[in-house]
Formats: C-alpha cells, sequence, structure tokens
C-alpha cells in the first residue's frame, strides 16, 4: 500500500508566556493510501496538535513548528510557502472539526460555505456548484439535500451540522480527511451513524482518514490502525485489533479499562 | 422562505410600534416639561402688561384651556407636522426648522462618511497585527479621540488651519471647504468609537472557529477577513453606529456653535437663549424623532444581516 | 447565616487589592492615577495654589501672553477682561471635578439601584425598567441636558442632577447583568432557602461582587460628566456665569483666538488631559478586575 502521509519525527512547542510547552514530541507516524489511522489520548495528549499540524492550522504566535517533515506528495508541508499549502487545504486535505455550531460561519448559508470551497480550489460554474453542493450534502446522508442548502447552520441538528460539515470536506474530493473528534460534541446515536457515514464515504472515494479522539470506544469499528497518544508522545501504535486483543504499554491498557465499549464492537467491523 | 418573512414584517412591526412609543412619550415629557418650565405668559409679557392683555395673549396662545385640552390639541397638532409657531421668528416652528434641517442633515452625513472612512481601515488594521506596534499606535489614537472634547478639537483646528496657516475658513457655511473643518471636527470621536468596536469585534471574529474552517478550506489570510470575517464583525458595529447618532447629534450642536454653523443645532441654543419655547420644544421633538428613525433603521438593518435574530419572537 | 456571609465575601476578590496590584504593573496607568492625584489636591487647595484672584479683572493687563512667551508676570497669561489664566484654570479645576464626581456617583447610586432590582426580582419590573433603559438611550444625553435646561433654568444643582439622570444606564446594565448571573450561584440560594430576607441578600452577598464592574463604569463616567459639564458651560448653560468654569474659559477664549491663543488652549488641554487620565485609570482598573480579560 502507497503512503500517503507521512509525519517524520515532528516537534512542535507552544510558548506562553514564560513557559513553553512541548505540546508534540518527536512524533512519526505514516497513513497508507485508503486506510483510517485514528489517533487516540486524552485532552492534553498533543494528538490535537498533531493533527493541525498538518495544514499547519495551529495558532502561530504560541505555536513554533521546531523540526521535523510532514510529507505528502511530493512535498514537505512545512516548508512549502504559504500559497502552495493554500492549494492543498481544503483541495488534497480537508479537515472537520469537533463543534459544527461554532465551525460553520453562523451567517452563511450552509450550500454557499460548501461551494467556496469547490470555488476556490476548482474552475466551475455557478450551476455545476450548485449541483456539485447538493451532491455532496446527498452524499453525507442530508435528506432534501436541496431544501438544506438554503439554510442557515443553526436551523440544523447536531447531527445534520456534522454531515453538512463532512459535505464540505468532501465537495473536493480530498485524498486525505483529517477528522478532530467529530462525534464528540453529538449525541450518542447519531455518533454511531456518523462513523458509519465515514466508513462509507471512505470506501466509495478511497480516501485515507486521521481520526482524532478521546475515546478508544468510537475507534474499535472504524480504525485500522490506531496510535496512542499522552504527553506529546505515541507510546503505542498497532493494527486495530491487535491493539484491542493485546496492548502492548500500561497506558493503553488503562485507556482501555476506562472505555465504555459501543454497542456491537465486540463483534467486529 | 415565507416562515421568514412572515417572521421579519412581524418583528419589524413592533419594532415600529415602540418607535411610535417612544416617541408619544418623548412628546409628552416635553409638554409637561414646557408646563412646569414656568408660567409661559410671564416670560413672553412685558412687565407693564394689563390683565386684559395678558387674558388675551392666554387665550391666542390657548393658554386659558384645561390642561387635558391642551395636551390634546399638542399631540394632534405634532400629527400634522404642527409645532405652533416660533415667538422669534414669528413663522411656523416647522418652517424654521426645515430651512435649518439640511445644514446639519449636511454636517452630520459628511462626519459620518470621514468617520468610516478613517475608522474602518483602522480597525481592520490593527486587528490583523494585533499586539504589534501598529496597533499599538492606532490604539493611542483611539484613547485621544476618545478622550478629546470635540468643541476643543474645533478650536484647535481653528488655531491651526485658520489662524496660523489661514486655508480655511473659521467659520461660515456655503462652500466644500467651510464644511471641511466642522465635519472633522463632529467625527473624531465617532472615528474612535468606531474603530475601537470594529477592532475588538473582528479579533473575536478572527479567532473563531469558523475562520479556522475557512483557513482550512484554504483561503488566504485577506480573502478569510472579507469574505468571513467582515460581516460578522460589523454586527455590533452596525448597532453602535446608532447609537453614535445620538453622540453625533450632541456633538453637531456643539460644533455648530463652535464654526457657527446655519443648522439645527445652533437654533436649539439661540431658541433657549430666547426662551422661544414653541421653537424649542420643536427642535427637541425633532432631535428625538431623528434619533429613534435611525435606531429602528439600525435595528432592522441587523436582523436582515443577522439571520438568528429573525426567528426570535 | 453568619457562615454563609462569610462564604460570600470570600467569593468577591477585594477589588481594591487586585486593582492596586495590576495599576502598579501599568506604567501609564501609573502616570495617569498620579495626574488625578495632583489634579485633586491642586481642586482642593486652589486658594492656596492660585496666584490671583480668579474673578479679578485688570483691564491694564488685559490679553497678556502667558510669561514664558511675552514678558507678564501671569503664568498662562490673561484673559480679555485681565483676569490670570492659571487662577481661573485651578479653580475651574474645582467645578469640573465637583460636576464629575457628583454626577457620576448619582448616577451610579441610581443605576445601581435600578440594576439590583431589575436582576434580582426579574419579570415585570425587570422588563419595565429595561424598556425605561431603552426610552432613556434613545436620547442623546446632550439633547436631554438642554432640554432640561432649557425649561428649568441652568445651575450647578441642576447640572449636576442632569447628568446624574442622563448617566444611569450603563451602570444598570451592567449590575443587572452581574446580579443575574450572580442569582443562580449557590450562596444565594442556600441563603434563600433559610429564609435570609431579600434585601439583605441584595445588601450582603450581591452588592460586593458588583463594586468592581460599578467602578470602572463610574470612572468612566466622571469623565464623561467632566466633558459634559464644560460642553454646558461653553454653551453657556451651565453653572451661573461668574463661576470661572473650563468650559465658560474656552468659549470666551474663542473669541481672541486670533490674538490670544492661550485663553481657549489652556482650559482645552486640561479637560483633554484630565478627561484622558481618567480614561486610562478606568481601562487599567477594568483590566485590573474584569477576569474575561486574563483569557487571551
Amino acid at each position: 500500500m502507497t503512503t500517503v502521509l507521512s509525519i517524520e519525527k515532528l516537534s512542535v512547542d507552544f510558548e506562553l508566556g514564560t513557559e513553553t510547552v512541548h505540546a508534540v514530541r518527536d512524533v512519526s507516524l505514516d497513513l497508507a493510501e485508503g486506510e483510517t489511522l485514528a489517533i487516540v489520548g486524552e485532552s492534553g495528549s498533543g494528538k490535537t496538535a498533531t493533527a493541525l499540524s498538518i495544514l499547519q492550522l495551529n495558532p502561530v504566535p504560541p505555536a513554533v513548528y521546531r523540526s521535523g517533515t510532514i510529507r505528502f506528495g511530493a512535498h514537505d508541508l512545512l516548508a512549502l510557502p504559504e500559497a502552495r499549502l493554500r492549494a492543498i487545504r481544503g483541495n488534497d486535505i480537508a479537515m472537520i472539526f469537533q463543534d459544527p455550531m461554532t465551525s460553520l460561519n453562523p451567517l452563511k448559508k450552509v450550500g454557499r460555505q460548501i461551494g467556496e470551497t469547490l470555488q476556490l480550489h476548482r474552475d466551475v460554474s455557478r450551476r455545476d456548484t450548485r449541483s456539485a453542493v447538493v451532491e455532496a450534502l446527498a452524499q453525507a446522508g442530508v435528506p432534501r439535500p436541496d431544501e438544506r442548502a438554503e439554510q442557515y447552520p443553526h436551523e440544523l441538528s447536531g447531527g445534520l451540522r456534522q454531515r453538512a460539515m463532512i459535505a464540505m470536506a468532501l465537495v473536493t474530493r480530498p485524498k486525505v480527511l483529517i477528522a478532530d473528534e467529530p462525534t464528540t460534541a453529538l449525541d450518542v446515536t447519531v455518533q454511531a451513524q456518523i462513523l458509519e457515514l465515514l466508513v462509507q464515504l471512505q470506501d466509495r472515494h478511497g480516501m485515507a482518514i486521521v481520526l482524532i479522539t478521546h475515546d478508544l470506544g468510537v475507534v474499535a469499528d472504524v480504525a485500522d490502525r490506531i496510535a496512542v497518544m499522552r504527553s506529546g508522545e505515541i507510546v503505542e501504535e498497532q493494527p486495530c485489533e491487535p491493539l484491542f486483543a493485546a496492548p502492548q504499554h500500561e497506558y493503553t491498557r488503562s485507556l482501555l479499562a476506562a472505555t465504555p465499549r459501543l454497542a456491537g464492537a465486540s463483534e467486529g467491523a | 422562505m415565507s416562515e421568514r418573512s412572515r417572521a421579519m414584517v412581524r418583528s419589524a412591526a413592533s419594532k415600529v410600534l415602540s418607535a411610535l412609543v417612544v416617541m408619544f412619550l418623548a412628546a409628552t415629557v416635553t409638554f409637561l416639561l414646557v408646563r412646569i418650565s414656568g408660567d409661559p405668559l410671564s416670560m413672553l409679557l412685558p412687565p407693564d402688561a394689563t390683565a386684559e392683555q395678558a387674558d388675551e395673549l392666554a387665550a391666542t396662545l390657548g393658554l386659558d384651556q384645561p390642561l387635558v385640552v391642551q395636551y390634546a390639541d399638542y399631540l394632534s397638532g405634532l400629527i400634522r407636522f404642527d409645532l405652533g409657531d416660533s415667538l422669534f421668528y414669528n413663522q411656523p416652528v416647522s418652517q424654521v426648522i426645515a430651512d435649518r434641517l439640511p445644514a446639519t442633515a449636511l454636517l452630520a452625513v459628511s462626519a459620518l462618511f470621514i468617520a468610516l472612512v478613517i475608522a474602518v481601515p483602522a480597525g481592520i488594521a490593527a486587528a490583523m497585527r494585533r499586539g504589534r506596534a501598529r496597533d499599538k499606535g492606532i490604539m493611542t489614537l483611539i484613547l485621544l479621540g476618545q478622550s478629546t472634547p470635540a468643541f476643543w478639537v474645533g478650536i484647535v483646528l481653528i488655531l491651526i488651519f485658520a489662524v496660523r496657516l489661514q486655508v480655511l475658513p473659521a467659520s461660515g457655511h456655503g462652500t466644500l471647504s467651510h464644511l471641511i473643518l466642522p465635519a472633522v471636527t463632529l467625527a473624531v470621536y465617532s472615528v474612535a468609537v468606531i474603530a475601537r468596536l470594529l477592532r475588538s469585534s473582528l479579533l473575536d471574529v478572527l479567532s473563531s472557529d469558523y475562520m479556522r474552517t475557512a483557513t482550512a478550506k484554504g483561503f488566504g489570510p485577506t480573502h478569510a477577513v472579507v469574505s468571513h470575517g467582515l460581516r460578522n464583525a460589523s454586527l455590533p458595529v452596525i448597532t453602535v453606529v446608532g447609537l453614535e447618532t445620538g453622540t453625533l447629534l450632541g456633538g453637531a450642536i456643539l460644533t455648530e456653535q463652535v464654526f457657527t454653523w446655519p443648522g439645527l443645532g445652533r437654533l436649539t441654543i439661540e431658541a433657549i437663549s430666547n426662551r422661544d419655547l414653541p421653537l424649542v420644544q420643536g427642535t427637541v421633538l425633532l432631535f428625538a424623532a431623528i434619533f429613534v428613525v435611525i435606531n429602528l433603521i439600525v435595528d432592522v438593518t441587523y436582523s436582515a444581516i443577522d439571520p438568528r435574530v429573525r426567528l426570535e419572537k | 447565616m453568619a457562615g454563609i456571609s462569610i462564604a460570600a465575601s470570600q467569593d468577591a476578590q477585594t477589588p481594591t487589592h487586585t486593582a492596586w496590584r495590576a495599576l502598579r504593573q501599568n506604567r501609564w496607568g501609573m502616570v495617569a492615577v498620579v495626574f488625578l492625584a495632583v489634579m485633586v489636591l491642586t481642586a482642593a487647595l486652589a486658594p492656596l495654589i492660585a496666584p490671583h484672584d480668579p474673578q479679578a479683572q485688570n483691564l491694564l493687563e488685559r490679553l497678556a501672553p502667558p510669561s514664558w512667551a511675552g514678558d507678564s508676570d501671569h503664568l498662562l497669561g490673561t484673559d480679555h477682561l485681565g483676569r490670570d489664566v492659571f487662577s481661573r484654570l485651578v479653580f475651574g479645576s474645582r467645578i469640573s471635578l465637583l460636576v464629575g464626581v457628583s454626577a457620576a456617583m448619582l448616577a451610579g447610586v441610581i443605576g445601581a439601584v435600578v440594576g439590583l432590582l431589575a436582576g434580582y426580582y426579574g419579570g415585570r419590573l425587570d422588563w419595565i425598567l429595561m424598556r425605561l433603559a431603552d426610552v432613556q438611550l434613545a436620547f442623546p444625553s446632550i439633547l436631554l441636558a438642554l432640554a432640561v435646561v432649557a425649561f428649568l433654568g441652568s445651575g450647578l444643582w441642576i447640572v449636576i442632577v442632569v447628568l446624574g439622570l442622563t448617566g444611569w444606564v450603563s451602570y444598570a446594565r451592567v449590575v443587572r447583568s452581574e446580579v443575574v448571573s450572580l442569582k443562580t450561584r449557590d450562596f444565594v440560594t442556600e441563603a434563600r432557602a433559610i429564609g435570609v430576607g431579600n434585601l439583605t441578600i441584595i445588601r450582603r452577598h450581591l452588592l460586593p461582587n458588583v463594586v468592581a464592574p460599578l467602578a470602572t463604569i463610574a470612572t468612566l463616567n466622571v469623565a464623561s460628566a467632566i466633558v459634559a459639564e464644560s460642553a454646558l458651560s461653553f454653551l453657556g448653560l451651565g453653572v451661573p456665569t461668574h463661576i470661572p468654569t473650563w468650559g465658560s474659559m474656552l468659549a470666551d477664549g474663542q473669541l481672541y483666538l486670533g490674538t490670544s491663543w492661550w485663553i481657549a488652549i489652556f482650559p482645552g488641554l486640561a479637560l483633554m488631559l484630565t478627561s484622558l487620565a481618567i480614561n486610562i485609570t478606568g481601562d487599567a482598573i477594568r483590566d485590573a478586575t474584569d477576569p474575561k480579560v486574563y483569557r487571551r
């Protein structure tokens, strides 16, 4: 399997006034085409900082990218000039965030926000954009997508908002989707649906997914490989089943012990 | 879609209703104030007037009627835009006001225009470079602008441009060069307030999640601000512009005095000095009306921009 | 019950302590406070500091320039009636400070009461009071002041009362929102459960917590009251004209701008610096006591 994204020895610090926090320490991860890599850890483990580093979305006054490379295709993303990076963001690599209510602009219609991404990266007519938007919403499992496209974020339920975010990420058919805690802000019943959706879309489009979460239970049905992080370092990395069956590291074991399982997880995908 | 427009119409209607209520209260308060301010008759008559002359004047002015009747007359007159006659000018108050209104409108609009032209770029520039020298410099200027009384600014400007450099006139009205100094003077405070607010609301917006999403989609910083940031940041600014109008109106009164600008502000001061009560009543009411109308417009604009507000009861 | 009130006062961080600590770090804030202290002293000791009687006219020395610019022996020159500008400036500060502080205090009291009542009792009372606030805001304060002065005449106390009446709204709003958020806190519900009377709760538990935001608003309010008073005096509608005020000096001075700039410039400068110092102090107090500011 070809590696589509490769993080090598990444170290990121946050300079907060007098103290420096080593958020990401010497982290190396590979993501193969079409696979789902889950990065799991508690808050403060550095998982989100790592994910945000891929597209350099960490707020830059505190964040400093000390060392390491992030290979995507022929480029090192950390060394790319801003303009080239912008061409990749939202286009080849897309990202969805934890809280769709605050991550979507409350003053713009949902369809417009999805369409923008397309217009930024492709030369499409308005009409084609419109149909692509509706198609993306439909694929994301949004009923009556043509109506929903004309609505504002606050008019949609939490689950639908997250589906809209997913549609927004997908509309350009990215090779990699980074999902930062995509289900944490949602009801339990909706969580499973969203995860299922991600799996479906992955099968359909062959994109790789980096899934960030604090909840091992969420990850069981969905991940191909799991990396466990603590205090900025990767503590264990294994394919999914072996990790659950025989965790190597003590920390992983304690995480597993603390995790309530989603129904059906023990039965496998 | 029609549900939303129906909600919009309903909320607009209720706002218009509140505006009318406020105007009504303003009119009533003015009426009472005039009556409280002492017997209007004694101020209008020469000290040696006879009782018959007093009665005659009272009858002409309708002051011999019971209070309630006077109130009713007053209100019905208001609806017809009849504000009585000015004692000093011997013309209907509405006429006197109509003559002077354009000058004040011109001044206020020019000042607002100048204020926006300066404040918007300043606010954006400061927010984009938060904490750096540019931001600190702009914030200092804002602080100065907010603390400096407008009428002193006018005097200083006159000293510099009219007295020392002799390039602009110190007072009067008629040409563009007459307009510059008063408009700039009036604009100073508003520039400070608007710039400061735009800066802080833009800072809030810049650190929001949806701005991060925009960056994640591939927007460049300027594009993101223009496409997503400005509209969101302008919401609180729009409300403040409405409130600022009150300050602008008050400032216009002072500015007109400093520059001898023949507008409503000076008219009000003159009317007060001349004890021309019908005229004072008229100008006060007009200022109140202008303010209420502008606030109404601001309210409606706000709900047009922010879809979350529209659906509220 | 004593236990609960101790808990309540521990809950409220002493605003004076935090303010003092933060001010010491804020350089400009210290400068501003020192300036204000000097001003207050000057106003209090006016008769001792002013070299001349502010009302004394000396037509032989009218329109004399400041001593460092010309060769008069008046520090800041004289006006069109030969009165010493510096002395008038010093005595004028008394009026400004008196009116500014009194009006701010009056507005503060009214606003705090309204805010406390509206926030604590809520419901219909809240609605009425807040509508009143909106209506009040609908009138520019200068206009209100002018209207009242027009109908009721001018004078020191009228000016203070009017400025107090126009300034209460910002206090009320802030106090109300503080009270609303405090109302649901544990120490209040516990006190209520025990049966502590509403007024006692307001007085002992809510009031101390409200002092910090009130202080910030009060400071800024003093500045705007001072400027408003001088605006009224400038228009000839403030305190009686024989009392020297910065506003009336400005009005007089404007007529002689062509020849004797000092008559108008110095009172204006005094106004600007005072207002600036108060605004800086107010900002410093707010930065020191407002917990929200700590979150970057």
